[in-house]
């Protein structure tokens, strides 16, 4: 008895499971089979057998160089995630290993910067890049992502570093190791992989950040948020055009997604929820 | 055993993130104040003075300022509403035994990696469009007049695309949670005759209330900063009927050159998001231990 209910009552999940996976993931979906539409098909109703053309690529390439912001999107993120690496590797390396008394501050204070509004600080941010010229430069563009993605590395990079045992270090330098053997020897393989993860999801919320990149660039240092941005002037209402632009910017970023899940979540609640 | 030496080196090895997050903090914030009090617009930079509290009276006064509030309040409430309550049933549902479970899982974590002007244009061209949408595809085949999402309803078709971006983060951390909770402790209180609804309310709510706390918490930070999903659909009308506190400084900022009115409107929303930011650090830090 306990069996064929059990039965049942995966199917009826499964199905219901897929119905609303389905449902969520139709958006995405139906801008890739658009992205294989000729422009008067993509407005023809609703139809998922594209006719097969890769015009589209080819000619948002033609028309609106996209290589250009799609290789800003690329130096821009892993530049700005590259270097709030190598600022909160050592600062989340000391809070895991030589806490002091004031380090839960100290992470809560880096916390609290990252809810500063963004908008609070757009004015003077916008007049001293104007001042300076880093208004729609690649470099402007990612000091300030770094910036503002420099907490959740370091508190990304303290959760996993405070999980490696304290034991391994002292019997380490009981060995005699010195502080560099002990990096590379023993903390370094251990650490890897949380900075690895830290990596993946940071490259991820820079690829995706939308008011800095679009708010600060222009013709030159424009990445993708603000490429496609760029559409929704009526001049972009070609859909075909926009779904294969979508479509090439968004293809990267789920990938990675899909593979980092479960950092996502520890990474986005600071270790609260694992 | 921490030596003096030590201790130095962790100091040094924290200085060049304290001081870069520190400097970021400062410097802006207070030019922004600085420029609150004054009276500062682009169109005449040389024509600077010292305004006093009129460029607060200003955004108070204005009407657009009160709505521009009540704008963000719905969105984020809207949208916790959607994601929580969304997000607790799809957890439960996902944890079900089903067949291909990590394909649904893809499926359903997706719409969060997909950046906010792709998620808007997408929704706004494909889905809502009034003349070739999906949405009116469908509303033609069932009879009804089409709904011209943007122009009537221009705040709720932004909650709807901004539940969608984050209805997956609620689901995957809920899920995370729930995955947690002890199957012998469920299959206990089964065999005791406790039913489904007491199960999920004596049980499973208590165990995610500190996941439920987290991602309302951690929502509510990006939704009081929603942006490019507003620029790219409505540009916060018609009139000021989609425009959120953050659209409204952005337009006040850049598009008006009004340095002044902008900061004021800055530092307003720097005070509500610090008095938001204040549980959440209460909530996580309790976490920490």
């Amino acid at each position: 008895m306990a069996r064929t209910v059990s039965t049942r009552h995966k199917a009826i999940a499964t199905v219901a499971a897929w119905f609303i996976a389905l449902l969520i993931f139709f958006p995405i979906l139906y801008t890739v089979v658009t992205s294989f539409k000729t422009e008067p098909e993509a407005i023809a109703g609703i139809s998922l057998i594209p006719s097969g053309t890769f015009e589209n690529y080819v000619e948002v390439q033609a028309q609106r160089d996209y290589f250009k912001p799609f290789m800003n999107s690329v130096i821009v993120s892993l530049g700005s995630t590259l270097i709030a690496l190598v600022i909160a590797v050592p600062a989340a390396w000391s809070m895991a290993f030589s806490p002091t008394k004031r380090t839960k501050d100290i992470l809560m204070w880096m916390l609290s910067t990252k809810m500063l509004p963004a908008v609070g600080v757009l004015v003077p941010i916008y007049l001293i890049f104007r001042d300076t010229g880093l208004l729609d430069t690649r470099l402007g563009l990612t000091v300030v992502l770094t910036l503002v993605n420099l907490p959740i590395v370091v508190w990304m990079l303290y959760t996993y570093f405070r999980e490696i045992p304290g034991e391994i270090l002292e019997a380490a330098r009981m060995d005699g190791a010195s502080l560099m053997n002990e990096i590379i020897h023993v903390l370094t393989p251990m650490a890897l992989p949380g900075i690895a993860s830290t990596m993946l999801l940071n490259i991820i919320l820079a690829w995706n950040e939308s008011f800095w990149t679009i708010r600060l660039t222009a013709a030159q240092a424009a990445p993708l948020t603000a490429f496609i941005a760029s559409f929704s002037s009526p001049q972009g209402l070609f859909w075909a055009k926009l779904s294969a632009a979508s479509t090439l910017a968004i293809a990267p970023i789920l990938i990675m997604g899909w593979f980092s899940q479960r950092q996502l979540v520890r990474g986005l609640t600071f270790g609260a929820v694992k | 055993m921490a030596t003096r030496q030590t201790r130095t080196l962790a100091r040094l090895m924290m200085a060049p993130a304290v001081v870069l997050l520190l400097v970021w903090m400062i410097v802006p914030l207070s030019m922004t104040l600085w420029y609150s009090f004054e009276n500062y617009n682009l169109l005449n930079p040389a024509n600077r003075s010292f305004a006093g509290l009129l460029n607060y009276q200003f955004f108070y006064t204005d009407p657009a300022f009160w709505q521009s509030i009540a704008n963000t309040l719905i969105l984020v409430v809207g949208v916790l509403l959607i994601t929580v309550i969304g997000g607790i049933l799809l957890a439960i549902l996902l944890n079900q035994p089903i067949f291909g479970q990590g394909i649904v899982r893809i499926l359903v974590i997706s719409p969060f990696f997909v950046m906010p002007p792709v998620a808007a244009l997408v929704w706004k061209n494909m889905i809502m469009h009034p003349g070739y949408g999906v949405a009116a595809d469908i509303a033609r085949f069932v009879g009804v007049e089409p709904v011209d999402w943007f122009a009537q309803y221009p705040l709720l078709s932004i909650v709807i695309i901004v539940a969608w971006q984050w209805l997956p983060f609620a689901t995957l951390i809920l899920l995370t949670a729930l995955q947690s909770l002890d199957s012998e402790q469920e299959e206990a209180a089964e065999m005791d005759g406790a039913n489904v609804v007491q199960r999920f309310w004596h049980l499973t709510l208590p165990h995610l209330a500190r996941a439920i706390t987290v991602v309302i918490l951690i929502q509510t930070i990006f939704l009081l900063a929603v942006y490019a999903e507003i620029l790219v659909t409505t540009n916060g009308g018609p009139g000021y009927a989609s425009t959120n506190l953050a659209f409204l400084i952005y337009r006040t900022a850049l598009l008006s050159y009004d340095v002044g009115g902008a900061s004021a409107g800055g530092v307003i929303a720097v005070i509500l998001a610090n008095i938001l930011a204040l549980f959440l650090m209460r909530a996580v830090g309790r976490n920490l231990d």
